[in-house]
């Protein structure tokens, strides 16, 4: 069946604002193109020339590590040349809008701008100004694509599938981008995804999404293939969504007690950084049912297939990704 | 020589004479006169056969943006948009800069009106800078010409102030127009709180931060025995208050806008800032609600809140765009869907657009009697066109609407039986 599907399939899409517009047969192409992805980083020349005389910006306007890594680390093992442009040094500050920044970045002719903004939609509005395909790094509470998929990635290797799984998200989902892109995904795919937290984490209307809304972790997690936990920022405290951590993590955090009402088998994620204590319990974070350092692994090669395709390439579960 | 115009077999609709029949309308310098004291051999004809002749309209919220703000929209520019929309009379918002809350910004407002293709009546402000704290003089401004006050765009949140602006605009005879917004629940949403704005990723407006100014506004309304008025009504939740404050006798008045009968908040996907407005668009039941209310009274008037802006503030990050749409030339259209859809009749429309506002504002117009100014729009409700932001009169190009395709307009605008607008 797969294979039926990659003769027939084209990808489409020359930006990824979210997980909202892939279909089935989108997703599960940008899945298998990872996959033969994934061994050129475990070579040990770690560099194809598949993206050679790319140009492939990383426009962050909000502090990152991890995603910036990631696609940098992507993009290089394709031999694309990569800059990185941060908030910090960038025009942001000096009062330039995000269309002048856009107009004077095409002047360059690039060819993929990453983007990561605390605006939702702002990969949306830059793609309208610019000739270069643009990639979702994560904006605002909107969504963050490349998790997304990743989290898909790591699923599979795990379970081999995605349909019919119980999936629980636990955590901040009204201001998470992760968990949007996942409910969308995981949901599209199959699976049936319960989500629970305090209710002013709640979105309004999350259901409508496909997302079955518990009264309790308890009931979230029970007979649940896969838990994962959501990072709650520590201002939320602030914002009256939380009286304070120590509550939070008494009634809302993933623990080993509570892991056991979920499959024998369950694995645990979390899309980092981990507040070790909070949201999740150090023994759950670094014991055995965690696929956390995973999801990272998977994450370069996810990136890596999305850079491809938005490029044009096509080839999806031929198990080589050198050149064309 | 005197000047006499013959507007013949018009459809003359005028609910302040409960009249609806064909016939002509005699205007003889400005003023609406029996075609018995004309003579007609010198008259300008125009033959209005299939069109409506009607009280000029009436758009009892726009923002003209001057002073402060002429590269939004000056006063001339509003009016010659008010004009090409069918509006004789515009009553503009005080939050220019400097604000509209003394009588000196009043009177500047009136004379740089007073050669505009529309009449405009000055909106004060409630409060000094409309910042919340001391009360405007409203004397000086109504000496001035101001007809109401309201802080309009930023809801007045101490309630004893509100309490004191009724009593003491009460006094004055002036309108007290509310923004109606508890902004501890609104502030940092952008669009209204449902399934689109979690969709979208978006901070999202809840209908109970409309609803809960309306009843704090209703309650002082109640206390006080002051009159108030809603000013652009979105939710259903709200009707329901003002129904059942009418009902009960409080004199409570509301308007609503063509994007609220028109759009929900579906059109926001794809963050399209032009759907961005406060308050937001609301769901497809508000919607209905909004246009029931309209039918049955509970909502008084139809008016714009006409918000002209530049690209500068609509051509960024959805989050960061401003607040509002230009309406006024295509409020009229918009309208008369409802007309169309069997909604309302077009007694009701020119009630909504013309008539209601006058007597809510306390100003004259509204009306085809003898003797009258000849504020007069001429309606041909069954033109069809495509509106064009870009040819608009309007300095302001954010509207949703671009592109659409409308039928129905004003083709013929007398202001004082002047010409201001002409398609014909």
């Amino acid at each position: 069946m797969a294979e039926k599907i990659a003769l027939e399939y084209q990808f489409q899409h020359k930006h990824i604002f979210g997980i909202e517009q892939l279909s089935v047969p989108d997703i599960t192409h940008i899945l298998a193109t990872a996959r033969s992805f994934r061994e050129i980083s475990s070579r040990p020349i770690k560099k194809v020339p598949t993206l050679r005389g790319k140009t492939i910006v990383n426009l962050f306007f909000e502090p990152s590590t991890r995603t910036r890594l990631s696609f940098e680390i992507a993009a290089k093992r394709m031999s694309a040349d990569t800059f990185n442009i941060s908030a910090a040094t960038s025009s942001a500050t000096k009062g330039e809008t995000l269309i002048d920044t856009a107009r004077n970045i095409q002047a360059m002719n690039p060819d993929v701008i990453i983007l990561r903004h605390s605006s939702s939609g702002a990969p949306q509005l830059l793609a309208r100004y610019i000739d270069a395909s643009v990639i979702n790094a994560g904006d605002g509470a909107h969504e963050h694509p490349s998790q997304g998929l990743l989290d898909m990635m790591t699923v599979i290797d795990h379970k081999g599938r995605i349909e019919g799984l119980k999936i629980a998200i636990i955590g901040d989902i009204a201001h998470s981008r992760v968990a949007l892109s996942d409910i969308i995904g995981f949901t599209r795919m199959g699976a049936h995804v319960h989500v629970a937290g305090p209710q002013t984490f709640m979105p309004c209307h999350i259901a409508r999404l496909g997302a079955t809304v518990c009264s309790s972790v308890q009931d979230a997690v029970k007979g649940a293939d896969v838990v994962m936990a959501l990072r709650i920022q520590m201002e939320r405290q602030n914002d009256s969504l939380i009286p304070s951590l120590r509550e939070y993590s008494r009634f809302f955090g993933v623990s080993r007690t509570l892991l056991e009402l979920a499959k024998e088998d369950v694995i645990v994620m979390h899309p980092g950084p981990i507040n070790r204590g909070v949201e999740l319990n150090p023994d759950v974070a670094d014991g055995g049912r965690s696929v956390i350092l995973e999801q990272v692994t998977n994450g370069v090669a996810v990136r890596m297939a999305l850079l491809y395709l938005v490029l044009g390439g096509s080839k999806g579960s031929d198990g080589q990704g050198e050149g064309r | 020589m005197s000047r006499v115009i013959q507007l013949k077999n018009g459809r003359i609709i005028d609910p302040s004479q409960q009249s609806d029949e064909v016939a002509d309308l005699w205007i003889k310098d400005g003023i609406i006169v029996d075609h018995r004291s004309v003579d007609g051999e010198n008259a300008e004809v125009f033959d209005l056969a299939g069109n409506w002749v009607v009280p000029g309209l009436i758009d009892m919220h726009v923002h003209l943006r001057e002073p402060g703000e002429e590269y939004k929209e000056t006063i001339a520019s509003g009016c010659r948009a008010a004009a090409a929309g069918g509006f004789t009379a515009v009553a503009c918002m005080p939050n220019t800069k400097p604000v509209n809350d003394n009588s000196s910004v009043t009177r500047f407002i009136c004379e740089q009106a007073a050669s505009c293709a529309a009449r405009v009546y000055p909106v004060g402000a409630i409060s000094q800078e409309s910042g919340g704290e001391r009360l405007a003089e409203y004397g000086e401004m109504k000496a001035a010409g101001a007809v109401a006050v309201t802080d309009d765009g930023q809801p007045v949140v101490d309630s004893r102030l509100m309490r004191r602006a009724m009593e003491y605009a009460s006094s004055h005879g002036l309108l007290v127009m509310s923004h109606a917004e508890e902004i501890s629940l609104s502030r940092g949403g952008c669009m209204h709180e449902g399934e689109v704005s979690t969709r979208l990723g978006l901070r999202g407006i809840p209908a109970a931060a409309e609803s809960i100014m309306v009843y704090r506004e209703i309650a002082l309304a109640e206390l006080t025995g002051a009159r108030v008025h809603i000013s652009h009504v979105s939710t259903e939740q709200a009707l329901a208050l003002i129904g059942n404050a009418k009902a009960r006798g409080i004199k409570v008045t509301a308007e609503t806008a063509p994007h609220y009968f028109t759009l929900t908040e579906q059109a926001v996907l794809g963050y399209d800032t032009h759907a961005k407005m406060n308050p937001p668009l609301r769901t497809e039941k508000d919607r209905q609600a909004v246009r029931a209310a309209l039918r049955d009274g509970t909502l008084d008037a139809i008016a714009t809140d006409h918000a002209p802006h530049s690209v500068l503030q609509k051509e960024v990050e959805f989050n960061l765009a401003a607040n509002g749409i230009v309406g006024l030339e295509t409020s009229l259209s918009l309208s008369l869907v409802l007309v169309r859809e069997g909604v309302i009749d077009p007694v009701r429309l020119v009630q909504l657009m013309s008539c209601a506002p006058a007597a809510i504002l306390g100003v004259a117009g509204g009306s085809l009697r003898i003797g009258e100014a000849a504020d007069v729009t001429v309606i041909d409700p069954q033109r069809r066109f495509t509106f064009s932001a870009e040819k608009s009169h309007s300095k302001g190009k954010n509207t949703p609407f671009d592109g659409w395709k409308l039928q129905g307009k004003a083709v013929l605008t007398l202001l004082a039986g002047k010409i201001t607008h002409r398609d014909l």
